[in-house]
C-alpha cells in the first residue's frame, strides 16, 4: 500500500496536505482499512482550535470506535460535509474525497515524510 | 493489521483467504479474516443472498459409548440424551455455582455419538470439564478439534447453493438437523445450523478437504451471490439476531436465566447436573438482571462495556455487552443487562457513550426476524 509522497503524516495515522500556513487533514488508507466500514464521523467545529495530538474527533466505524487527533496547533477553517453525510467516502478514498477538515497551522510539530510514514506501517 | 509475530495458529483456509486479500485479526489465538472487502456488503450478502465463513476455529468435542447420553444429561444443563440421531440443540456447560463455562451445539450422530461443539477461547475448559464429569460413565471424550474443519453457507440462497453439491436431499434436512453427505466429492456431516439468523449449513469436513470444499461452494454459489464473509459481519450479524456471544453476554458471572436462556436448563433430570443446586435456587430467587436489547435514535453506537444510565438521575444502572450500527435496521443497536424492572420494551433508558448520556428504548430481541 504506497502512500501519496507529497503528504505528510502523523504515528497516529493522519495525513497533512500543506499549503503555506493551510492544511489538508485525513486519515490514512492504512487506518481506514484497520477501522472497516466507517459509518459515522464526528469533526471539530468550523472556528475551533486544536492543539496537536489532542482528540478532535471520532471515527466509527462497524466494529470500533477511534479517535480523531489534530495533527498540528491551529483553528479549523473548513469540514468536509461530503464525508460527515457519506462516511463511506473515508474507505474508498482516504487520501481524495475522503478528507477530514482543512485548517490554518500555528504551530506544526514533527511530521513524518512518506518513507518514514511506511516503514511505520510494515510497508503494508 | 497481519498478526504476526504472535503464535496465531492457522486454518487449513488461510492461503484461500490471504488470495482473497482478506484482512486478518487475532481471535482466541487463531489468525482469522475479519473481512475480505466491506463487512457491510458482506453483511447484506448473508441477509439477501448468501455469505461463506471460515469456522475453523471451533472445537470439536467428541462423546462415545453406551452411556454418553448420560454423561451429558449430568455435565450439561440440557437433556442430550433426548436428542434423536440426526438432531442438535443449543445448550449450556455451567460451573457449580451456575456460571456459564460455554454455550454450545450438541449433534446427536449416532446413538452412542454425540459431537458437542465449543467456542474456540472455551475448548480447552470444556474438554476438561466434559473430561471430569463424563469420568463416573461408560463414556469417552475426545478432543476431535484437530479432526474437524467446519465451512458455514449462510444466508436465503444457502439452500439452492449447497444441493448443487451434494446428493442428499437438502430440502429434506430440517433446522436443527445433520446428516451425513458427500459435497464436491468429500465425506462430511452437513448441518441445517447457523450464528446469523438466516437459513444456512455448517458443512463439517476433514482439514485435508477444507479447501476443496470451499472452492466448489464459491464456484456453486457464484450464480447466486455468495460472498466470502468474515468475523466483523459475523458479529453484526448475530448481535441483528440477538444471539448471545460468549465473552459478551454470557460469561462465568452470567446464569442462564439472566441471558433469558432459562429454557435451555432441565431440572427434572433424573441423575442431576453439575451447577443443578445453585440454578434451582436462582430459577426461585428470580434474576437482578436481565438481557435486553437497545435501539438508539442517534448515530453514535453503545459499545461494550459502556455503562447503561438512569436517564433522570444519571446513575448507572447496566452494562452493555455489544452494540454496533446495525447495517439491515440502519441505526445503533445493543444488547445490555439491565435491573429486572427496566426491562419491558418501550422503557427509556440512557447509554453513556464516551462522557455523553445518549437516548435509548429498551426493544423485544431480536432486532431482526427473517421472513420464513
Amino acid at each position: 500500500m504506497s502512500v501519496p509522497a507529497q503528504l505528510k503524516f502523523t504515528a497516529e495515522h493522519e495525513w497533512l496536505d500543506i499549503e503555506g500556513d493551510r492544511a489538508t487533514v485525513g486519515i490514512t488508507a492504512f487506518a481506514a482499512e484497520a477501522l472497516g466500514d466507517v459509518v459515522y464521523v464526528d469533526l471539530p467545529a468550523v472556528g475551533s482550535s486544536v492543539a496537536a495530538g489532542e482528540a478532535c474527533g471520532e471515527i466509527e466505524s462497524t466494529k470500533s470506535v477511534s479517535e480523531l487527533y489534530a495533527p498540528a496547533d491551529g483553528d479549523v477553517v473548513e469540514v468536509n460535509q461530503a464525508v460527515v453525510d457519506d462516511p463511506g467516502l473515508l474507505n474508498l478514498d482516504p487520501f481524495g474525497a475522503g478528507w477530514l477538515f482543512r485548517m490554518r497551522v500555528t504551530n506544526s510539530p514533527a511530521l513524518l515524510d512518506a518513507a518514514a510514514y511506511e516503514s511505520l506501517t510494515g510497508g503494508e | 493489521m497481519n498478526p504476526s509475530g504472535h503464535s496465531w495458529r492457522c486454518t487449513p483456509l488461510h492461503d484461500v483467504h490471504a488470495a482473497l486479500g482478506a484482512s486478518f485479526t487475532g481471535f482466541a489465538g487463531w489468525s482469522m479474516p475479519i473481512r475480505y472487502s466491506s463487512e457491510i456488503a458482506e453483511h447484506k450478502a448473508v441477509r439477501s443472498t448468501a455469505g461463506l465463513f471460515d469456522l475453523c476455529h471451533m472445537g470439536e468435542l467428541e462423546l462415545t459409548g453406551r452411556e454418553a447420553g448420560a454423561a451429558l444429561d449430568f455435565a450439561l444443563v440440557g437433556r442430550p440424551s433426548k436428542i434423536g440421531v440426526g438432531r442438535a440443540r443449543y445448550s449450556m456447560i455451567c460451573a457449580e455455582d451456575g456460571g456459564i463455562l460455554d454455550d454450545l451445539v450438541v449433534y446427536r450422530l449416532a446413538e452412542e455419538r454425540f459431537l458437542v461443539v465449543a467456542n474456540a477461547a472455551n475448548v480447552l475448559v470444556v474438554r476438561d470439564a466434559l473430561n471430569e464429569r463424563a469420568s463416573g460413565f461408560d463414556a469417552a471424550v475426545r478432543d476431535a478439534s484437530d479432526d474437524w474443519a467446519l465451512i458455514a453457507v449462510q444466508g436465503p440462497a444457502s439452500a439452492e447453493i449447497v444441493s448443487q453439491l451434494t446428493d442428499l436431499d437438502v430440502s429434506a434436512l430440517r433446522y436443527y438437523a445433520i446428516d451425513e453427505a458427500v459435497l464436491a466429492g468429500a465425506t462430511v456431516l452437513l448441518a441445517r445450523t447457523g450464528y446469523t439468523g438466516e437459513d444456512g449449513f455448517e458443512v463439517y469436513c476433514r482439514p485435508e478437504d477444507a479447501a476443496a470444499v470451499w472452492a466448489a461452494l464459491t464456484e456453486a454459489g457464484e450464480q447466486h451471490g455468495l460472498v466470502p464473509a468474515g468475523l466483523a459481519c459475523r458479529d453484526t450479524l448475530r448481535l441483528e439476531a440477538g444471539m448471545p456471544l460468549y465473552g459478551q453476554e454470557l460469561g462465568r458471572d452470567v446464569t442462564p436465566f439472566e441471558a433469558g436462556l432459562d429454557r435451555v436448563v432441565a431440572f427434572d433430570k433424573d441423575g442431576g447436573f453439575v451447577g443443578e443446586a445453585a440454578l434451582a435456587a436462582r430459577r426461585v430467587a428470580g434474576a437482578r438482571r436481565t438481557l435486553v436489547g437497545l435501539v438508539s435514535a442517534g448515530r453514535r453506537s453503545p459499545r461494550a462495556g459502556y455503562p447503561v444510565l438512569d436517564p433522570s438521575t444519571g446513575a448507572q444502572i447496566g452494562r452493555v455487552t455489544s452494540g454496533a450500527p446495525s447495517p439491515t435496521l440502519g441505526r445503533p443497536i445493543a444488547m445490555a443487562y439491565v435491573p429486572v424492572g427496566r426491562d419491558e420494551p418501550g422503557t427509556r433508558l440512557a447509554v453513556d457513550i464516551r462522557g455523553a448520556a445518549e437516548d435509548v428504548e429498551v426493544v423485544a430481541l431480536p432486532f431482526y426476524r427473517r421472513n420464513r
